[in-house]
């Protein structure tokens, strides 16, 4: 029985989170001893779906259909879950991006499939025990579910599997969807791509600034620092309800849970919903001119200091190390 | 415009997450248990869109009689009425199958939902009841209008958004950004005493997943302290030390 992987593209594009669900998937069809298909949907080039082949698919299924040009995830979901029944895969293996929670309970009801969304590890299978480690209590801890349908959907967090390379040359064939008209009731409107920042859930390096600077006007240390390491921005729930920064850029409890491998957070306290989102994260390193403040508690390293003074000190630092490597 | 609200009792945003039974049942002693803060979001826009009698609100919840004081409050708010189903929430399969049984028995315009609950973060209700119900889903929403008889819904990507024109009945999980929670009033909390509250029993539903176990994250190490006047230094310990960039 094959595990499929929906391979998510972005712009036509494959993100790297896509290539961590397919690393994943490529793991759990080893442990089973199966094979690995990925279905990728919409408008991708040959030499992108070649390389979902490097990350471990034998096969790869490329539905590109004009109606399926833009994600409608009633129609995606009908698509991957066909390919599922016709592949005979029991194992659906998504990313567990914004797409990917739209898709993934469409597909498991479809499937009649057992959910485990926000998983953070590899499955544990031994016999009929089908166990999977997820996020739950919004990062302030982990559950194991145990799936027990014949048919399982796994959503995986972004940053919490490697990418791991395995050279297998995946042959890419066309896969004829049947389209049902009621899946398309959904219209695409319009697109709004935000320049070309990084996209918060992927990112591997997040600059986040709280109510500590003072005001929307002193931003622009905070992007300055976040261009030069290649990081996503973010900010406390405070500042976003001010409106001094956008909702989408809110981490927390009730914002985006976030785990890149490197958070900075700058004037922030640490109030408990706030490290609930970020907490884990690989490394945090926190400035704040409060030594009290709760997040040096959980951070790896600490400048107790003014952000105004520490930040354009980080920033000049930065410039230097690059101009050194 | 009838809509219909899902809504969940979670644990206060503050609590302290333990378990007992060796780590296989969430302690929920002294643990203050709240309306989930996205299903408050979702209710709070559903309140905006019928003002001046241009529909009515329900608001559903599984759940045993403790979760009555989360739906009284969810009434104080603004619902008109609302619907316990009277179950312990076994997952969201259950929760969903048990919500659009109900729906297709009592037909609604719109569903809403939180993106998520706090407690299980799994946003999975809006999707599966879209399924269920075979009407289209938008798992997480940041804005929400009605023209005539479509919702105007905006959708997070990554990287930027996308506006979605979507024809009733539809389901919609709400994030933040779709509107600033309502905090009742006098009126409405005496009110919430006198608005119907139905309680019904669950449908069976099968089993597909069970939580064996929990843990919480190990404890991070101690902080390492850098001065001020080094702050660059930090730039190289992520470099050398910490490799993170
Ligand atoms: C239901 C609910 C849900 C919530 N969800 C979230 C959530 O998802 N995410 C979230 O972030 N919050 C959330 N909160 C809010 C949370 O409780 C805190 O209020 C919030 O995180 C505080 O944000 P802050 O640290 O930016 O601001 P503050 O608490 O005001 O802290 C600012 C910090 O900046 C420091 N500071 C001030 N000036 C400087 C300076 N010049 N240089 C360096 N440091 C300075 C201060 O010492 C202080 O520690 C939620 C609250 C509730 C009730």
């Amino acid at each position: 029985m094959p595990v499929l992987t929906y391979a998510e593209n972005a712009g036509g594009k494959f993100k790297k989170s896509t290539f961590e669900a397919v690393s994943y998937a490529r793991a759990i069809a080893d442990q089973t001893n199966t094979s690995l298909t990925a279905i990728s949907i919409g408008d991708v080039s040959a030499d992108e779906l070649n390389a979902l082949g490097k990350y471990g698919a034998d096969k790869v299924l490329n539905v590109s259909n004009d109606q399926l040009k833009q994600f409608v995830n009633q129609a995606y979901a009908s698509v991957i879950a066909d390919a599922a029944a016709k592949e005979g895969a029991n194992i659906v293996v998504l990313s567990n991006s914004f797409s990917g929670r739209g898709l993934s309970p469409r597909i498991g009801v479809k499937l009649q499939a057992g959910i485990a969304d926000g998983a953070v590890a590899l499955p544990e299978i031994s016999g009929d025990k089908f166990t999977v480690k997820k996020t739950a209590f919004s990062g302030k801890a982990f559950a194991t579910v145990q799936l027990t349908s014949v048919n399982k959907v796994i959503a995986l967090v972004p940053n919490s599997y490697k990418v791991v390379e395995k050279q297998t040359a995946g042959k890419v064939e066309d896969f004829n969807a049947d389209i049902k008209q009621s899946d398309l009731k959904a219209i695409i409107k319009e697109i709004v791509q935000a320049t070309d920042k990084v996209s918060l859930p992927d990112a591997e390096i997040v600059v986040s600034g709280g109510r500590g600077l003072k005001g929307p006007e002193n931003w622009g240390m905070i992007e300055e620092l976040a261009g030069l390491l290649g990081a996503a921005t973010a900010c406390s729930k405070p500042v976003s309800d001010a409106d001094w920064r956008p909702h989408s850029e809110h981490v927390g409890q009730t914002g985006i849970a976030i785990s890149p491998n490197l958070y900075i957070a700058v004037g922030i306290s640490g109030a408990i919903q706030h490290l609930a989102g970020v907490s884990s994260s690989k490394v945090i390193v926190v400035i704040n001119k409060d030594p009290e403040a709760p997040f040096f508690k959980v951070a790896d390293y600490g400048i107790v200091g003014d952000a105004f003074e520490v930040v354009p000190k980080l920033i000049a630092a930065v410039k230097e190390y690059k101009a050194t490597v | 415009m009838k809509i219909l609200v899902c809504i969940s009792n979670v644990p206060d945003t503050t609590t302290k997450i333990t378990f007992t039974d060796n780590n296989t049942q969430f302690n929920t002693n002294g643990v203050q248990f709240i309306l989930n803060p996205y299903d408050e979001i979702a209710l709070s826009r559903a309140i905006e869109l019928t003002e001046g009698g241009k529909g009515t609100i329900t608001v559903i919840n599984v759940g045993e009689v403790a979760t009555e004081a989360t739906i009284r409050k969810a009434l104080a708010i603004g619902a008109d009425d609302a619907v316990r189903i009277n179950a312990k929430p076994h997952d969201a399969w259950f929760v969903s199958y048990q919500i659009a049984d109900y729906v297709k028995q009592n037909a609604f315009d719109l569903i809403l939902a939180g993106r998520e609950s706090i407690d299980y973060n799994g946003s999975k209700v809006a999707g599966m009841l879209g399924e269920l119900l075979d009407i289209p889903s938008v798992s997480i929403i940041k804005k929400l209008d009605i023209d005539g008889d479509k919702g105007i819904v905006e959708r997070e990507i990554e990287g930027g958004k996308e506006i979605l024109v979507i024809p009733f009945p539809f389901v919609a999980g709400a994030a933040e950004g779709v509107a600033e929670p309502k905090i009742p009033n006098m009126r409405g909390i005496m009110s919430a005493r006198t608005k119907p509250l139905n309680v019904i029993e669950p449908v069976e539903v099968k089993v597909t997943s069970e939580i064996l176990n929990y843990e919480t994250p190990a404890p991070r190490g101690q902080v390492k302290l850098i001065a001020v006047d080094d702050s660059a230094s930090l730039i190289g310990l992520l470099h050398t030390e910490a490799r993170v960039i």
